[in-house]
Protein backbone atom coordinates (compact mmCIF):
# COMPACT_ATOMS: atom_id res chain seq x y z
CA UNK A 1 0.00 0.00 0.00
CA UNK A 2 1.65 3.37 -0.90
CA UNK A 3 1.20 6.37 1.27
CA UNK A 4 -2.10 7.70 -0.98
CA UNK A 5 -3.70 4.71 -1.07
CA UNK A 6 -3.66 5.02 2.98
CA UNK A 7 -5.50 8.71 3.01
CA UNK A 8 -7.55 7.67 0.17
CA UNK A 9 -10.87 6.40 1.62
CA UNK A 10 -12.71 3.31 0.49
CA UNK A 11 -15.65 3.44 -1.42
CA UNK A 12 -18.46 1.54 1.02
CA UNK A 13 -19.27 -1.98 -0.55
CA UNK A 14 -23.43 -0.76 -0.44
CA UNK A 15 -22.35 2.11 -2.96
CA UNK A 16 -20.03 -0.44 -5.11
CA UNK A 17 -22.71 -2.40 -5.07
CA UNK A 18 -25.44 0.09 -6.34
CA UNK A 19 -22.80 1.34 -9.44
CA UNK A 20 -22.57 -2.06 -10.45
CA UNK A 21 -25.86 -3.07 -10.52
CA UNK A 22 -27.38 0.52 -12.39
CA UNK A 23 -23.98 -0.73 -15.38
CA UNK A 24 -25.39 -4.09 -15.56
CA UNK A 25 -29.17 -3.74 -15.89
CA UNK A 26 -28.84 -1.03 -18.31
CA UNK A 27 -27.43 -3.43 -20.73
CA UNK A 28 -29.47 -5.89 -19.06
CA UNK A 29 -33.12 -4.13 -20.34
CA UNK A 30 -32.04 -3.51 -23.68
CA UNK A 31 -34.52 -1.30 -26.37
CA UNK A 32 -38.06 -0.36 -24.64
CA UNK A 33 -37.58 -1.87 -21.62
CA UNK A 34 -37.28 -5.38 -22.87
CA UNK A 35 -35.19 -7.17 -20.36
CA UNK A 36 -35.05 -10.39 -22.82
CA UNK A 37 -33.98 -8.92 -26.03
CA UNK A 38 -30.28 -8.56 -25.17
CA UNK A 39 -30.49 -11.76 -24.12
CA UNK A 40 -32.07 -13.31 -26.82
CA UNK A 41 -29.90 -11.24 -29.16
CA UNK A 42 -26.71 -12.70 -27.52
CA UNK A 43 -28.49 -16.39 -27.92
CA UNK A 44 -28.97 -15.49 -31.60
CA UNK A 45 -25.31 -14.41 -32.30
CA UNK A 46 -23.50 -16.72 -30.61
CA UNK A 47 -25.62 -19.69 -32.10
CA UNK A 48 -24.82 -18.06 -35.97
CA UNK A 49 -21.63 -17.17 -35.33
CA UNK A 50 -20.97 -20.68 -33.65
CA UNK A 51 -21.96 -22.67 -36.46
CA UNK A 52 -19.16 -21.20 -38.45
CA UNK A 53 -16.06 -20.20 -35.89
CA UNK A 54 -15.54 -22.04 -32.56
CA UNK A 55 -16.65 -19.10 -30.17
CA UNK A 56 -16.11 -18.87 -26.34
CA UNK A 57 -19.18 -17.32 -25.09
CA UNK A 58 -17.63 -14.96 -22.89
CA UNK A 59 -15.60 -13.40 -25.71
CA UNK A 60 -18.88 -12.12 -27.12
CA UNK A 61 -19.79 -9.13 -25.65
CA UNK A 62 -22.99 -6.73 -26.91
CA UNK A 63 -24.41 -3.12 -25.59
CA UNK A 64 -27.05 -1.49 -26.95
CA UNK A 65 -26.82 1.97 -26.57
CA UNK A 66 -30.37 4.63 -26.93
CA UNK A 67 -30.14 7.73 -28.47
CA UNK A 68 -32.49 10.58 -29.28
CA UNK A 69 -32.12 10.07 -33.08
CA UNK A 70 -30.50 6.78 -32.88
CA UNK A 71 -29.88 3.47 -31.23
CA UNK A 72 -26.89 1.30 -31.91
CA UNK A 73 -25.94 -1.91 -30.95
CA UNK A 74 -22.79 -3.26 -30.50
CA UNK A 75 -21.42 -6.35 -31.17
CA UNK A 76 -17.73 -7.73 -30.54
CA UNK A 77 -16.98 -10.98 -31.01
CA UNK A 78 -13.18 -12.21 -30.67
CA UNK A 79 -12.79 -15.16 -32.61
CA UNK A 80 -9.53 -17.42 -32.56
CA UNK A 81 -6.25 -16.24 -34.40
CA UNK A 82 -5.80 -17.44 -37.98
CA UNK A 83 -3.83 -20.52 -37.49
CA UNK A 84 -6.67 -21.92 -35.17
CA UNK A 85 -9.35 -20.76 -37.65
CA UNK A 86 -11.83 -24.11 -38.41
CA UNK A 87 -14.50 -24.05 -40.76
CA UNK A 88 -17.15 -26.19 -39.14
CA UNK A 89 -20.30 -25.62 -40.86
CA UNK B 1 -64.09 -8.48 -7.08
CA UNK B 2 -61.34 -11.41 -5.82
CA UNK B 3 -57.96 -10.15 -6.46
CA UNK B 4 -55.52 -12.68 -7.84
CA UNK B 5 -51.85 -11.98 -6.25
CA UNK B 6 -48.06 -12.83 -7.41
CA UNK B 7 -45.85 -13.49 -4.66
CA UNK B 8 -42.47 -13.92 -6.55
CA UNK B 9 -38.78 -12.58 -6.87
CA UNK B 10 -36.82 -14.50 -9.64
CA UNK B 11 -34.02 -15.82 -7.05
CA UNK B 12 -34.32 -18.59 -4.39
CA UNK B 13 -34.22 -18.17 -0.55
CA UNK B 14 -35.02 -14.22 -0.59
CA UNK B 15 -38.57 -15.00 1.12
CA UNK B 16 -41.33 -16.00 -1.01
CA UNK B 17 -43.08 -18.21 0.90
CA UNK B 18 -42.82 -16.79 4.09
CA UNK B 19 -44.01 -13.63 2.42
CA UNK B 20 -46.75 -15.65 0.68
CA UNK B 21 -48.17 -16.93 4.20
CA UNK B 22 -47.23 -13.86 6.49
CA UNK B 23 -49.62 -11.59 3.64
CA UNK B 24 -52.36 -14.34 3.39
CA UNK B 25 -52.39 -14.78 7.20
CA UNK B 26 -53.08 -10.92 7.78
CA UNK B 27 -55.65 -10.56 4.69
CA UNK B 28 -57.66 -12.82 6.51
CA UNK B 29 -57.23 -11.46 10.33
CA UNK B 30 -58.50 -8.21 8.35
CA UNK B 31 -61.74 -10.42 7.57
CA UNK B 32 -61.10 -11.48 3.94
CA UNK B 33 -61.48 -14.69 2.52
CA UNK B 34 -58.12 -15.51 1.41
CA UNK B 35 -56.62 -18.76 -0.66
CA UNK B 36 -52.77 -19.17 -0.60
CA UNK B 37 -51.64 -21.96 -3.50
CA UNK B 38 -48.29 -23.40 -3.94
CA UNK B 39 -46.79 -23.17 -7.64
CA UNK B 40 -43.89 -24.72 -6.46
CA UNK B 41 -44.07 -28.24 -8.43
CA UNK B 42 -41.89 -30.50 -6.66
CA UNK B 43 -40.40 -28.77 -4.10
CA UNK B 44 -43.47 -27.63 -2.10
CA UNK B 45 -42.91 -25.63 1.16
CA UNK B 46 -46.31 -23.39 1.88
CA UNK B 47 -47.63 -26.29 3.48
CA UNK B 48 -44.57 -26.46 5.83
CA UNK B 49 -44.55 -22.61 6.39
CA UNK B 50 -48.30 -22.66 7.30
CA UNK B 51 -48.14 -25.57 9.51
CA UNK B 52 -50.32 -27.90 7.00
CA UNK B 53 -47.94 -30.83 6.02
CA UNK B 54 -49.91 -33.24 7.64
CA UNK B 55 -53.06 -32.14 5.96
CA UNK B 56 -52.36 -32.23 2.73
CA UNK B 57 -54.34 -35.17 0.43
CA UNK B 58 -55.09 -33.59 -2.96
CA UNK B 59 -52.94 -31.07 -4.45
CA UNK B 60 -52.60 -28.39 -7.38
CA UNK B 61 -52.22 -30.49 -10.20
CA UNK B 62 -55.10 -33.21 -8.68
CA UNK B 63 -57.42 -30.14 -9.43
CA UNK B 64 -56.32 -29.19 -12.37
CA UNK B 65 -56.21 -32.54 -13.78
CA UNK B 66 -59.65 -33.40 -12.73
CA UNK B 67 -58.75 -36.25 -10.48
CA UNK B 68 -60.19 -33.94 -7.12
CA UNK B 69 -62.75 -31.54 -6.89
CA UNK B 70 -61.01 -27.64 -5.53
CA UNK B 71 -63.08 -28.41 -2.25
CA UNK B 72 -61.26 -31.69 -1.77
CA UNK B 73 -57.90 -30.15 -2.16
CA UNK B 74 -58.42 -26.97 0.02
CA UNK B 75 -56.74 -27.17 3.65
CA UNK B 76 -59.07 -24.94 5.80
CA UNK B 77 -56.78 -22.89 8.31
CA UNK B 78 -57.21 -23.81 12.15
CA UNK B 79 -56.00 -20.46 13.48
CA UNK B 80 -57.28 -17.93 11.36
CA UNK B 81 -60.85 -18.04 9.77
CA UNK B 82 -61.41 -17.60 6.10
CA UNK B 83 -57.49 -19.05 5.35
CA UNK B 84 -57.36 -21.65 3.19
CA UNK B 85 -54.65 -23.19 1.26
CA UNK B 86 -54.05 -25.11 -1.75
CA UNK B 87 -50.70 -27.19 -1.88
CA UNK B 88 -48.42 -27.73 -4.74
CA UNK B 89 -47.37 -31.47 -5.80
CA UNK B 90 -43.90 -32.89 -4.31
CA UNK B 91 -43.84 -35.87 -6.48
CA UNK B 92 -45.60 -35.14 -10.57
CA UNK B 93 -43.72 -33.24 -12.83
CA UNK B 94 -44.39 -30.25 -13.29
CA UNK B 95 -45.48 -30.24 -16.81
CA UNK B 96 -48.49 -31.76 -15.77
CA UNK B 97 -50.22 -27.85 -15.32
CA UNK B 98 -51.33 -26.59 -18.08
CA UNK B 99 -51.99 -22.96 -18.86
CA UNK B 100 -55.61 -23.75 -19.49
CA UNK B 101 -55.86 -25.76 -16.32
CA UNK B 102 -54.15 -23.37 -13.70
CA UNK B 103 -56.62 -20.59 -15.48
CA UNK B 104 -59.86 -22.64 -14.65
CA UNK B 105 -58.67 -23.55 -11.09
CA UNK B 106 -57.67 -20.00 -10.77
CA UNK B 107 -60.93 -19.05 -12.41
CA UNK B 108 -63.02 -21.22 -9.53
CA UNK B 109 -60.80 -19.88 -6.85
CA UNK B 110 -61.63 -16.19 -7.42
CA UNK B 111 -65.63 -17.39 -7.54
CA UNK B 112 -64.79 -18.29 -3.87
CA UNK B 113 -62.10 -16.18 -2.46
CA UNK B 114 -61.33 -12.15 -1.77
CA UNK B 115 -58.12 -12.97 -2.56
CA UNK B 116 -56.06 -15.61 -4.24
CA UNK B 117 -52.44 -15.56 -3.42
CA UNK B 118 -49.65 -17.51 -5.82
CA UNK B 119 -46.71 -18.44 -4.24
CA UNK B 120 -44.07 -18.64 -7.34
CA UNK B 121 -41.21 -21.07 -7.90
CA UNK B 122 -37.81 -19.50 -7.77
CA UNK B 123 -36.18 -18.87 -11.62
CA UNK B 124 -37.83 -17.21 -14.34
CA UNK B 125 -38.98 -20.90 -16.61
CA UNK B 126 -42.60 -22.05 -17.06
CA UNK B 127 -43.57 -22.47 -13.02
CA UNK B 128 -42.64 -18.88 -12.36
CA UNK B 129 -44.71 -17.24 -15.58
CA UNK B 130 -47.65 -20.01 -14.63
CA UNK B 131 -47.71 -18.26 -11.10
CA UNK B 132 -47.81 -14.67 -12.35
CA UNK B 133 -49.74 -15.53 -15.75
CA UNK B 134 -52.90 -14.84 -14.11
CA UNK B 135 -52.25 -11.97 -11.78
CA UNK B 136 -53.91 -8.69 -11.13
CA UNK B 137 -50.91 -7.26 -9.45
CA UNK B 138 -47.77 -8.57 -8.24
CA UNK B 139 -44.84 -8.69 -5.26
CA UNK B 140 -42.05 -8.54 -5.81
CA UNK B 141 -39.90 -9.75 -3.11
CA UNK B 142 -36.39 -8.31 -2.82
CA UNK B 143 -33.36 -8.36 -0.47
CA UNK B 144 -31.45 -5.63 -0.50
CA UNK B 145 -28.19 -7.61 -2.05
CA UNK B 146 -26.74 -6.99 -6.06
CA UNK B 147 -28.05 -11.19 -7.14
CA UNK B 148 -31.49 -10.46 -5.77
CA UNK B 149 -32.06 -7.01 -7.30
CA UNK B 150 -30.61 -8.06 -10.31
CA UNK B 151 -33.17 -10.94 -10.49
CA UNK B 152 -36.19 -8.97 -9.30
CA UNK B 153 -35.27 -6.53 -12.70
CA UNK B 154 -35.60 -9.92 -14.65
CA UNK B 155 -38.79 -10.90 -13.12
CA UNK B 156 -40.36 -7.27 -13.02
CA UNK B 157 -39.60 -7.67 -17.24
CA UNK B 158 -41.38 -10.71 -17.73
CA UNK B 159 -44.51 -9.00 -15.67
CA UNK B 160 -44.73 -6.83 -17.78
CA UNK B 161 -44.52 -9.19 -20.86
CA UNK B 162 -46.10 -12.85 -20.16
CA UNK B 163 -48.68 -11.87 -17.90
CA UNK B 164 -52.26 -11.97 -19.02
CA UNK B 165 -53.08 -8.70 -17.82
CA UNK B 166 -49.53 -7.12 -20.15
CA UNK B 167 -50.77 -9.23 -23.50
CA UNK B 168 -53.84 -7.37 -22.89
CA UNK B 169 -52.40 -4.14 -23.50
CA UNK B 170 -53.17 -3.25 -19.08
CA UNK B 171 -51.10 -2.02 -17.04
CA UNK B 172 -49.45 -5.02 -14.72
CA UNK B 173 -49.93 -3.01 -11.31
CA UNK B 174 -46.32 -4.30 -9.12
CA UNK B 175 -44.86 -3.48 -5.07
CA UNK B 176 -41.19 -4.23 -4.27
CA UNK B 177 -41.29 -5.67 -0.77
CA UNK B 178 -37.74 -5.67 0.59
CA UNK B 179 -36.95 -8.46 3.21
CA UNK B 180 -34.17 -8.90 5.73
CA UNK B 181 -33.32 -5.63 5.93
CA UNK B 182 -30.79 -4.36 8.24
CA UNK B 183 -31.00 -0.47 8.63
CA UNK B 184 -27.65 -0.72 11.00
CA UNK B 185 -25.85 -2.45 8.08
CA UNK B 186 -27.69 0.30 5.32
CA UNK B 187 -26.33 3.61 7.62
CA UNK B 188 -22.95 1.65 7.46
CA UNK B 189 -22.79 1.67 4.13
CA UNK B 190 -22.76 -2.16 4.14
CA UNK B 191 -25.51 -3.01 2.39
CA UNK B 192 -27.76 -1.55 -0.25
CA UNK B 193 -29.98 1.12 1.39
CA UNK B 194 -34.22 1.32 0.49
CA UNK B 195 -33.74 4.12 -2.13
CA UNK B 196 -30.97 2.46 -4.04
CA UNK B 197 -32.85 -0.39 -4.99
CA UNK B 198 -36.35 1.66 -5.27
CA UNK B 199 -33.87 3.83 -7.50
CA UNK B 200 -32.71 0.64 -9.92
CA UNK B 201 -35.89 -1.06 -10.00
CA UNK B 202 -38.39 1.41 -10.34
CA UNK B 203 -41.48 -0.32 -8.62
CA UNK B 204 -43.21 1.32 -5.68
CA UNK B 205 -42.29 0.24 -1.97
CA UNK B 206 -44.86 -1.96 -0.52
CA UNK B 207 -43.23 -2.53 2.41
CA UNK B 208 -39.69 -3.18 4.66
CA UNK B 209 -39.04 -6.28 6.32
CA UNK B 210 -36.06 -6.17 8.75
CA UNK B 211 -34.06 -9.35 9.46
CA UNK B 212 -35.15 -11.08 12.48
CA UNK B 213 -35.58 -13.96 14.42
CA UNK B 214 -39.15 -14.02 14.61
CA UNK B 215 -39.56 -15.03 10.60
CA UNK B 216 -37.36 -18.37 11.61
CA UNK B 217 -39.31 -18.79 14.60
CA UNK B 218 -42.58 -18.64 12.96
CA UNK B 219 -41.28 -21.12 9.86
CA UNK B 220 -40.11 -23.58 12.78
CA UNK B 221 -43.46 -23.83 14.07
CA UNK B 222 -45.52 -23.70 11.09
CA UNK B 223 -46.90 -20.55 11.60
CA UNK B 224 -47.36 -17.56 9.48
CA UNK B 225 -45.43 -14.59 11.15
CA UNK B 226 -48.40 -12.55 11.10
CA UNK B 227 -50.43 -14.97 12.79
CA UNK B 228 -47.41 -16.13 15.64
CA UNK B 229 -45.93 -12.39 16.81
CA UNK B 230 -48.37 -9.66 15.13
CA UNK B 231 -46.72 -7.12 17.54
CA UNK B 232 -43.20 -8.17 15.89
CA UNK B 233 -41.19 -5.49 13.77
CA UNK B 234 -41.53 -8.40 10.98
CA UNK B 235 -45.73 -9.03 11.57
CA UNK B 236 -46.41 -5.54 11.37
CA UNK B 237 -44.40 -4.78 8.70
CA UNK B 238 -46.40 -7.56 6.86
CA UNK B 239 -49.44 -6.33 8.31
CA UNK B 240 -48.56 -2.94 6.71
CA UNK B 241 -47.88 -4.13 3.44
CA UNK B 242 -51.17 -6.53 3.82
CA UNK B 243 -53.42 -2.92 4.16
CA UNK B 244 -52.04 -1.34 1.80
CA UNK B 245 -52.50 -3.90 -0.86
CA UNK B 246 -55.63 -3.25 0.04
CA UNK B 247 -55.96 0.03 -0.38
CA UNK B 248 -55.33 1.80 2.96
CA UNK B 249 -53.02 4.31 2.88
CA UNK B 250 -50.03 3.61 5.67
CA UNK B 251 -47.11 5.62 6.26
CA UNK B 252 -44.22 3.71 5.59
CA UNK B 253 -42.07 2.78 8.51
CA UNK B 254 -38.28 1.18 7.98
CA UNK B 255 -37.68 -0.97 10.97
CA UNK B 256 -34.90 0.43 13.00
CA UNK B 257 -35.15 3.85 11.20
CA UNK B 258 -33.47 6.84 13.59
CA UNK B 259 -36.27 9.20 13.27
CA UNK B 260 -35.49 12.71 13.01
CA UNK B 261 -38.25 15.79 14.27
CA UNK B 262 -39.02 16.36 10.48
CA UNK B 263 -39.74 12.57 9.33
CA UNK B 264 -41.61 12.40 12.62
CA UNK B 265 -43.98 15.29 11.75
CA UNK B 266 -44.48 15.00 8.15
CA UNK B 267 -43.84 11.15 7.66
CA UNK B 268 -41.54 9.01 5.54
CA UNK B 269 -42.68 9.25 1.18
CA UNK B 270 -41.11 6.26 -0.27
CA UNK B 271 -41.72 5.55 -3.70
Amino acid sequence: MNVFGFFRKRQPAASVARDRLQVLLSHERGIDGDPNLILALRESILKAIGQHVEIEPDKVRIAMRRGEQLSTLEVEVEIPGKTNLSSAA
Amino acid sequence: MAKVLVVTSGKGGVGKTTTTAALGGALAQMGNKVAVVDFDVGLRNLDLIMGAERRVVYDLINVVQGDAKLSQALIRDKRIDGLFLLPASQTRDKDALTDEGVERVIGELKAQFDWVICDSPAGIERGATLAMRNADVAVVVTNPEVSSVRDSDRIIGLLDAKTKKAEAGERMEKHLLITRYDQARAERGEMLKIDDVLEILSVPLIGVVPESEEVLRASNVGTPVTILSPQSAPGRAYQDAARRLAGEVIQMVIPGERRGLMTRLFGRRAA
